[in-house]
């Protein structure tokens, strides 16, 4: 365990010290990736690109659909705060790095932020693979000891008297941020309720956007 | 993204692709890796569209035959194998160098405490 002087909150990390492991999967991809790197074939930025295209494009509607039942769906908003977990699994969304999941929810008074600041570990089947940023060592560090700066990085101002609660995911527990519904969507079904629903809000970089950000 | 879809294209006829309507769905970070390594090798002029999905093709008809019940969860394991054998027919990596530079990268990994980022370099036995 590593040791934090802050207020935030944080669960006990399951990392482990002793060293690291790829699986050999990862193992064959980086093999492959580093020989290709060295002989000028792909540019490692550009993969990057790639990757955060599609991790941006691809996963978060998943945690879209769940945040906007919760929303729209006052029981079922009830069980994701009391075992997320089994509630996003009811919609079928399981595998890796999602098997306990905890939902927190914004309010006027709280604001929720989640970092990993070990490695990156994330919630990947209602959220897709971690944006670039996420994984970076600035974000990791700066979440922590300002969350608010860090906030202002991603054009997000909070007023003054929200608190802002930090979210330290470990290898066992994921969360995913409910981010306030905007006004003016009372009576909206579920669908046109996700569609307000950014990976970003669900992480706490980001707000629900607003209706004047939907309309083109 | 046109390179991607064009790719996707490719392979379509041949095996679904998990994928919702925007895209193809990753499970885990080398998938991506594995599939961007892909579209970008092709963009470089290494392969061309149709010798990709031949390789592919073969390789998932080579794990089915093995026995694999390829329901989409080993889909890219498929995909890695092929990009690793389009590589070494191309005469970019020989697979023998491609499994030193796994063992490199296995012996870097446990000599990295968790948390850090994993190196080459931190391999013990990389030259100096």
């Amino acid at each position: 365990m590593h040791e934090h002087s802050h207020g935030h909150h944080h669960d006990d990390h399951d990392h482990d010290h002793e060293g690291s492991e790829l699986s050999p999967m990862a193992l064959r991809v980086r093999a492959l990736e580093s020989i290709l790197v060295e002989k000028g074939y792909v540019d490692p930025a550009a993969l990057d690109v790639l990757i955060e295209t599609y991790e941006t494009k691809i996963g978060p509607r998943n945690g879209a659909r769940v945040v906007a039942k919760a929303w729209a769906d006052e029981e079922y908003r009830a069980w994701l705060r009391t075992d997320a977990t089994a509630a996003i699994h009811s919609l079928g969304f399981t595998g890796r790095q999602g098997e306990h999941m905890v939902a927190v929810e914004n309010t006027a008074e709280e604001h929720n932020l989640v970092v990993c600041t070990l490695c990156s570990c994330y919630p990947w089947p209602v959220l897709g693979l971690p944006p670039v940023w996420y994984k970076s060592a600035p974000y990791r560090s700066r979440a922590v000891i300002d969350p608010r700066g860090v906030l202002a990085d991603f054009g997000v101002t909070l007023p003054a008297a929200t608190r802002i609660r930090v979210w330290d995911s470990t290898a066992e527990t994921r969360y995913l941020v409910i981010p306030m519904r905007p006004a003016g969507t009372e009576g909206w079904d579920e669908e046109a309720l996700a569609r307000l629903v950014t990976r970003d809000s669900m992480i706490g970089t980001g707000l629900a956007r607003t209706l004047e950000e939907l309309r083109p | 993204m046109s390179a991607a879809d064009a790719l996707l294209d490719a392979v379509c006829g041949i095996t679904p692709v998990a994928r919702d309507a925007d895209g193809p769905v990753f499970r885990e970070p080398w998938e991506a890796e594995a599939f961007a390594m892909a579209v970008a090798l092709n963009e470089a002029g290494l392969f061309t569209w149709s010798e990709w999905a031949e390789a592919l093709s073969q390789e998932i008809r080579r794990a089915q035959a093995a026995g694999d019940p390829d329901l989409g969860d080993s889909y890219y394991h498929h995909w890695l194998a092929a990009l690793e054998r389009l590589v070494a027919e191309k005469g970019v990596a020989a697979p023998e160098a491609l499994a030193e530079r796994c063992a490199a990268w296995d012996r870097a990994a446990r000599a990295t405490p968790h948390g850090r980022p994993i190196l080459l370099e931190n391999d013990p036995l990389a030259p100096a």
